[in-house]
């Protein structure tokens, strides 16, 4: 999957599409290494735009039904601090 | 496309830059410090200005006694964040005495400019897009400061004193 | 019960002046113009990092991080209602104190930052320099102006420092970060020895007071203890001096690999004595230019802001008996005041549980009223992520201990086991590789056992969830670096490290334990330590005495079996 943070205030974003959406759940999946590729060269060609910053790819994989990243870092930053469970996505807060 | 800013307006460049293997046109040039270290005698004897370019990691003390030869020292920004010349162009002002043109080249920002002036730049090689109008704001974003530089600018303590 | 109009008390601390003023005003200006090319697209994000790191914005894993200076740890209680009135306003209604003394907001928008630097303007604080590649904020010990082991309260030159430092022209693009702390006791409480650059106000032989400077510490990925590059600079000098050590660090460090840029690795390849060597070089013509030097006028004139608050006398010199719980508290969270009647008390934030050096907003408003109400309305940040009341009257403690139980800050724990240190980790930090405040709280609860803390006794532990040791791991008597090891968390002990005045370079075990093991290998390593010690010796006396191989041994053995 792709994501990034929206320039003006932070927020972590998942690109759908060619748009971006505020929950991991609802962002697109890159089936294999050279769509992920294109999505990658498509987001960076838009930077200039000046909407988001520093897009990058990361790795999820099907967990149960459900998409889950690989890394811890991407799985807190889905979801928001494990030690502040009352904020960010994981308690409803999808904006920063 | 770059342009000159000197004593806050465009200016000509008199000065032509020659790269390490050219032949040396008449008239005023830059060379780099390796040219000069290797055609100094020449170069000297020239009876038109010289200009040296200083790349970041070059201390103008490699100049030696021969620093005030030189109408022109360019000091190099490869990246905007390697702030080492800051450092020279206030070494050439203080210790070296230099009173040449003193010209910021390569990647800097619009917001280093008052630095660059205060420690003793003069002359501002900038990108097409950058205004007189820009060069003039930067200046005066901080009206005053804390401590003391090649500018000889009145700090704040001295302004408290004089109350 | 507190008095519900406390008018707030004037603390011995510096004021802005109107020039103090419009500077602070005409960088808030300067940024919100950045801010606008930012946006605009004149300026990208790779032009606009530094520039937006030089006033504490960072852009961090959940949204952006905005660093708070709070100068040599010194806070009014209208500037902790402000911070209060930004964490409900612009962030959610917590802040974070950092052992750099400043306050961490981490939801914070960048479209927001121009207000709410005005709104830190007003109350004379700012973000200037706590981040980016200069001088970032300078910092002393929490005890300073109210104990009686210093020489002289350290905070006057440091305020000095902060101007001087405070947009150097020449020094705003470092090779890297440049840290300076102030000292003036033989007991280093600021962590001196670990910084780039660091002033001990000390006295030489004729009892003339001047400053030791020491130059080269640093933590990160490889730790160095500091090197003395002057045993006394005269007090006129110290700013030459300091400006020379500088000079030679921005002229003289390499640039060519960001871990190889910090002014420690500089002293460590060329060595302390050619450091030496080139920092009296421009130190001598800095002295004969004589645009840097110090006039006692000076020098008194700043002093005058802090100083001694006008103490009462006659009070009573006891600490009145209120139970057993405050008696416990008494016991580890106040210290000798210099006053008679007076002391120093510790607020903790290290709440067994707790998230380290956390506060919320009401938290912090609470603590504005302690401050108005106890202590002269001021408090202290310490590098440990608590919080210092410096100037209580012995007979107000108990009223102040039962508004801190209020609080829940009142554990009673400033230098124990559970008094830890925890950099925000993998929660929130861009650069970690493991999360280390839920070990943080994790080793509380486990320790939580008052009296067994005390059988403990002095045992410092520190948490950094990546090698760049912002939570001191180096420093730790037990030391814990979070690793990611094929993307799970890993925990590395690293033994008999000391961040004080005795500065020692903590021990890497061996390999990591598991966020399910970490706890039990550290209890096996402080029964190591209960078995073997002497008398009176603290865990890192009886580790230095008898070396890492026990403790090794007592860690991994669970593991072997």
């Amino acid at each position: 999957m792709l994501t990034a943070n929206r320039l003006r205030d932070g927020d972590v974003l998942y690109r759908k599409g060619d748009g971006w959406v505020l929950t991991l759940a609802e962002g697109d999946i890159y089936p294999d290494q050279a769509s992920a590729d294109a999505a990658l060269a498509a987001a960076t060609a838009e930077v200039p735009r000046n909407e988001f910053v520093a897009p990058y790819l990361f790795e999820v994989r099907d967990v149960n039904g459900k998409i889950v990243p690989v890394k811890e870092r991407e799985i807190i930053r889905a979801a928001g601090p494990t030690v502040h469970p009352h904020t960010g996505k994981q308690a409803g807060q999808f904006h920063a | 496309m770059t342009k000159l800013i000197k004593s806050g307006a465009y200016a000509q460049d008199g000065f032509a830059p020659v790269t390490d293997d050219a032949p040396l046109p008449d008239g005023a040039v830059i060379v780099s410090l390796a040219r000069f270290q290797k055609e100094r005698e020449a170069l000297l004897a020239r009876n038109t200005p010289i200009g040296v370019r200083l790349q970041s990691h070059e201390n103008p003390e490699l100049l030696g006694a021969d620093v005030n030869h030189f109408s022109l020292i360019a000091l190099e920004f490869p990246k905007f964040r390697d702030g080492r010349a800051f450092s020279w162009a206030r070494m050439l002002r203080t210790r070296l005495g230099f009173t040449g043109e003193i010209r910021a080249v390569g990647d800097f920002l619009y917001d280093q400019v008052n630095y660059q002036h205060r420690v003793g730049f003069d002359a501002w090689e900038v990108p097409d897009h950058f205004t007189i109008e820009m060069f003039n704001q930067a200046l005066t974003e901080m009206t005053n400061v804390y401590q003391p530089s090649a500018d000889g600018k009145k700090t704040i303590r001295e302004l408290r004193a004089d109350g | 019960m507190l008095n519900a109009i406390v008018k707030p008390a004037q603390p011995s601390m510096y004021r802005y002046d109107e020039f103090d003023s419009q500077f602070v005003h005409q960088r808030v200006d300067q940024f919100a113009g950045q801010v606008a090319r930012r946006l605009s697209g004149e300026l990208t994000e790779d032009q606009f990092k530094p520039l937006r790191l030089m006033n504490g914005l960072y852009l961090q894993l959940h949204a952006y991080m905005l660093r708070i200076a709070v100068p040599y740890g010194t806070l009014s209680s209208r500037q902790m209602r402000r911070l209060a009135h930004i964490a409900r306003t612009y962030d959610k209604d917590f802040g974070h104190f950092t052992t750099r003394t400043n306050l961490q907001f981490n939801w914070i928008k960048l479209v927001d930052v121009p207000n709410i630097l005005r709104e830190l303007a007003e109350v004379e604080m700012h973000c200037i320099q706590t981040s980016g590649n200069c001088v970032r904020n300078i910092t002393t010990d929490q005890f300073a102006g109210a104990t009686d082991e210093e020489i002289e309260d350290p905070r006057p030159l440091a305020e000095i420092l902060r101007q001087w430092s405070s947009l150097h022209p020449e020094f705003v693009f470092l090779a890297r970060k440049f840290k300076i702390a102030v000292g003036a006791c033989e007991k280093d409480r600021a962590a001196m020895l670990y910084h780039d650059m660091a002033v001990q106000i000390v006295k030489n032989e004729e009892g003339r007071v001047g400053y030791k400077v020491m130059a080269g510490g640093g933590m990160g990925r490889t730790p160095y203890i500091a090197h003395v590059m002057s045993e006394f600079v005269e007090r006129e000098d110290i700013l030459a001096y300091l400006e020379a050590v500088l000079r030679v660090y921005n002229q003289d460090s390499r640039r060519d690999n960001i871990h190889k840029q910090r002014i420690k690795i500089l002293v460590n390849t060329i060595g302390p004595e050619e450091m030496r060597r080139r920092v009296a070089r421009e130190f001598e013509e800095l002295k004969r230019m004589g645009t840097l030097q110090l006039p006692q006028d000076e020098l008194d004139r700043i002093t005058a802001y802090f100083a001694a608050p006008k103490f009462e006398t006659g009070l009573s010199d006891a600490i009145p008996d209120a139970g057993p719980d405050f008696a416990n508290w008494v016991q580890t969270n106040v210290h000798k005041h210099k006053a008679p009647g007076y002391a120093i008390a510790t607020i903790t934030l290290k709440t067994p549980g707790q998230v380290p050096g956390d506060a919320t907003a009401d938290q912090m408003d609470t603590i504005a009223d302690l401050m108005d109400q106890f202590s002269l309305g001021e408090v202290r940040v310490s590098h440990e992520q608590n919080l210092v009341l410096p100037h209580v009257r012995k007979q107000d403690l108990p009223a102040i201990y039962a508004k801190l139980k209020e609080l829940d800050f009142a554990s009673p724990n400033a230098g124990l086991i559970t008094d830890i240190i925890a950099c925000p980790g993998l929660d929130y930090c861009d650069l970690a590789n493991a999360r280390s405040i839920p070990i943080a709280q994790q080793l509380a609860k486990r320790f939580e056992d008052l009296e067994r803390q005390h059988e403990i006794g002095e045992l410092k532990i520190k948490i950094s969830g990546c090698i760049n040791a912002c939570g001191h791991h180096h420093a730790g008597h037990i030391g814990i670096l979070g690793v990611d090891k094929k993307g799970v968390e890993f925990y590395q002990l690293v033994l008999g490290g000391s961040g004080a005045e005795d500065a020692s370079i903590g021990e890497i075990m061996g390999p990591g334990f598991g966020e399910h093991e970490i706890g039990d290998a550290v209890e096996r390593v402080v029964d190591v330590y209960l078995k073997a010690r002497r008398p009176g010796e603290r865990f890192l006396d009886t580790y230095r005495r008898i070396g890492m191989a026990p403790f090794k041994d007592a860690a991994y053995e669970k593991e072997a079996a």
